[in-house]
């Protein structure tokens, strides 16, 4: 506050380290192509000009794991396909941030049986479910945006 | 220290790798085994292979000597699992098969378990079924036009085409609440009737599309670059075509007029004036072509179909498998037991097996169902186009560029919830 | 006549004691053949000229386990000029699970009998590929049997929320 007095109108603003380095974290997260099922199909519409993601910088969908923070869980895991996902997963750089599109992978959804993992959280970790089969593009812009509320709470000291 | 382990770790995984290249020989030629082919990957998670579908493709340099498809990435357990519960609930599990056409789904489940139990379908309801059949053809045929061509030329497309896709999707909304997964259709008609603004915005849409349809053509079907990677390509011919068991749009590009809505009319498609699309060449844009066809005839039925749009109940009188209305339970103790009924147990099927088949986008879409005298189906088996039509993509794609691979499984149309179910 | 029962008539002159019987059941026919005729009779309705069934719509099963014979098998016909429909029905039993396979008159048989393998562990002789196809390689068992489990998990209710939870195998990192 006071640096920014007296420097006047010299365009310059103070903040914490990790006010800055949360809010680089959330303004420019690329998902990766992770559709897997119907949610898919309501993530490409999210991403449509009708409810444009790229507002907050994530129209930009990455095939390869290596180039991507964000990865959108949207549809059903089935078991053949769970050792694909742990390993992509593992494939992502750090920070990674998951959410879980639809209520299959939230919780296995409307199918509970032998074929479908109950839930992609035996697999990898969450950060933010949601719920909905499929959810609304305006429900999954609404998940990301809660996932950016959280990245902006974030301590330093959690993963520094 | 550390080289002996990664030499071990490299080792073993050569090991793994020789294994899983013995068990898969017998499916490429022999070249693989000496090094002068490549064995690669095309995995589960693709940009361009339209979900999760998993390719094992055996390349001269760039040429494709084989393609196998390997498929079960999305197994679902649906069958199963519409086995353990009953009629009208499992209804709801058949959406979320081919997930494009999801109304089509919802629709020959229904006139199976119709067939089964020999219930009526009032004309109203029919007709409704066939507007809605048909709009979700122009929704499916969207997203493969804006998928196909941005896997080959032109993303600007996707982009259009979904914009388009959100106006089904608005009249999805108005009718159903839901704006994929309607389930809107019921053993008996329809759940209920549609509200006061369904006919203006059907008829909103047929005015708004014809012209966004002659955007898309004067933007792929002369363009050098379309051209060029879609003629010739992915050649199959009618013959081939039928003995792989093809149907559908993939199996009218190559010239054989074959569709069940006119040679096995079903829910009034008979009362309808409209052609079937052909073309003779067999390759990728002859299959473009045919789509880009079925759009207009589309638009055609469902313009002639909201014209004739005959007034009566949507949902069959028969109180053992449709439920009354709600006004009815206040005054009649037959309406409360017979709803209790259908909530509760559910109603019966005699014991038999019917099959029946719809024209969905991608081709013969057919429930084979059979009933063992109780509430719940013995078994439900889809015969599912895109599981069909994908086998003779190793045909298709001999001698191509992998680069054609994508195209060809483009203009194929699969959709993978309905090949893995 | 119809062009069914023409076929069926020409059926059970031919092959005899092959065809077990022929139900009707809501304006569909079905054959039921002996396991042994079962690549003969599919050859004759394809090849015969008058009778045309060309193409196979759908290849599937069901299991009426705990009756035996167990897994009755479904063959879908068609001939695509008027069009007609028929079907065949093969009774297979559960301890002897075996039947010859149809590739070499219907190429498209080939992944429904894969299915089938998977799906019932109906093994089909000479079929040039017969793994797992919708299941991974290593599983054990055949989903669709009739004594198979469905496999679901218990559902977390609010009371019985803390216990599942504790069971439940989250992945932490």
């Amino acid at each position: 506050m006071g640096l920014e007095q007296k420097l006047g109108n010299m365009g310059v603003v103070t903040t914490t380290l990790e006010t800055a380095i949360n809010w680089g974290r959330t303004n420019a997260m690329w998902p990766m192509l992770f559709g897997l099922a119907c949610c898919a199909m309501e993530m490409i519409s999210t991403v449509m000009p009708n409810n444009d993601m790229s507002r907050f910088g994530m129209e930009l969908m990455r095939a390869s794991p290596r180039q991507a923070d964000l990865m959108i869980v949207a549809g059903r895991v089935s078991r053949k396909m769970a050792p694909v996902l742990r390993r992509l997963y593992d494939q992502m750089p750090d920070p990674k941030w998951v959410i879980a599109m639809g209520d299959c992978a939230s919780c296995g959804g409307i199918f509970n049986n032998y074929a479908i993992v109950q839930g992609v959280d035996e697999v990898v970790p969450v950060d933010v479910y949601v719920a909905g089969c499929p959810p609304r593009p305006e429900a999954l812009m609404h998940g990301v945006l809660t996932l950016h509320e959280k990245i902006k709470k974030e301590k330093l000291k959690d993963w520094a | 220290m550390a080289t002996t382990t990664a030499a071990a770790q490299a080792a073993h995984e050569h090991e793994l790798l020789e294994t899983t290249v013995d068990e898969l020989k017998h499916l490429f030629t022999p070249r693989v085994a000496t090094g002068e082919t490549v064995l690669l990957n095309m995995g589960p998670q693709h940009p361009s292979t339209h979900g999760v579908l998993r390719l094992m493709v055996e390349l001269d340099g760039e040429i494709v000597v084989t393609a196998i498809p390997d498929i079960g990435y999305l197994h679902t357990g649906i069958e199963k699992n519409m086995e353990a519960k009953t009629f009208l609930k499992a209804l709801v599990m058949t959406d979320r098969l081919d997930y494009l056409n999801a109304v089509g789904n919802n629709l020959v489940y229904c006139l199976a378990i119709e067939k089964l139990v020999e219930v009526d379908v009032p004309p109203r309801a029919q007709a409704l079924r066939v507007i809605l059949s048909e709009l979700q053809r122009i929704a499916s045929h969207l997203v493969w036009l804006g998928t196909h061509a941005a896997d080959i030329a032109s993303q600007s497309v996707l982009f259009y085409c979904f914009r388009e896709r959100e106006k089904i999707m608005a009249i999805h909304e108005l009718i159903s609440g839901a704006r994929m997964m309607t389930s809107y259709f019921r053993p008996g008609g329809v759940w209920r009737d549609v509200p006061a603004g369904f006919e203006e915005a059907v008829r909103d849409f047929l005015a708004y599309l014809p012209a966004k349809l002659d955007d898309y053509e004067t933007l792929l079907s002369n363009n050098p670059i379309w051209l060029d990677r879609t003629q010739g390509v992915g050649v199959i011919d009618g013959p081939t075509a039928l003995a792989w068991g093809l149907t559908g749009p993939s199996l009218r590009g190559s010239g054989v007029n074959f569709d069940l809505r006119k040679s096995q009319p079903y829910s009034g498609y008979e009362q309808y004036d409209f052609n079937v699309p052909l073309a003779y060449n067999g390759d990728v844009y002859d299959r473009y072509a045919v789509r880009m066809q079925e759009f207009r005839e589309s638009l055609k039925i469902v313009d002639q179909a909201l014209r004739k749009l005959p007034k009566g109940p949507v949902i069959t009188s028969n109180r053992k498998v449709a439920p009354p209305p709600r006004s009815e339970l206040g005054h009649s103790m037959e309406a409360v037991i017979h709803h209790f009924k259908l909530w509760t147990e559910g109603f019966n099927a005699p014991k038999g097996e019917v099959y029946v088949a719809v024209e969905s986008p991608r081709g013969e879409l057919g429930v084979f169902l059979a009933g063992n005298g109780g509430p719940r189906p013995h078994r439900v088996h889809w015969r599912t186009p895109s599981f069909v039509n994908l086998q003779p993509l190793n045909l298709m794609s001999a001698n191509h560029y992998v680069a054609d691979v994508v195209g060809i499984i483009g203009s194929i149309d699969i959709v993978l919830g309905d090949v893995d179910r | 006549m119809t062009h069914t029962s023409d076929s069926v008539a020409a059926l059970q002159t031919r092959f005899g004691e092959a065809i077990v019987r022929v139900e009707e059941f809501r304006g569909e026919t079905t054959v039921v053949v002996a396991r042994d005729a079962l690549v003969d009779v599919l050859r004759f309705l394809k090849e015969t000229p008058a009778l045309g069934f060309s193409f196979l719509a759908n290849l599937t099963a069901f299991d009426d386990w705990p009756d035996e014979p167990r897994f009755n098998v479904v063959y879908q016909l068609r001939e695509l000029t008027h069009p007609t429909n028929l079907r065949l029905k093969v009774l297979v039993p559960g301890d002897d699970p075996l039947l010859p396979t149809v590739t070499g008159l219907h190429l498209n048989a080939n992944w429904h009998e894969r299915e089938l393998w998977d799906m019932f562990g109906i093994k089909f002789t000479d079929h040039p590929d017969l793994r797992r196809i919708l299941m991974p390689e290593d599983w054990q068992g055949h989903p669709l049997r009739k004594d198979y489990p469905l496999g679901y998990e218990e559902v977390q209710f609010t009371f019985n929320f803390d216990e599942i939870n504790k069971k439940k195998p989250y992945a932490t990192e």
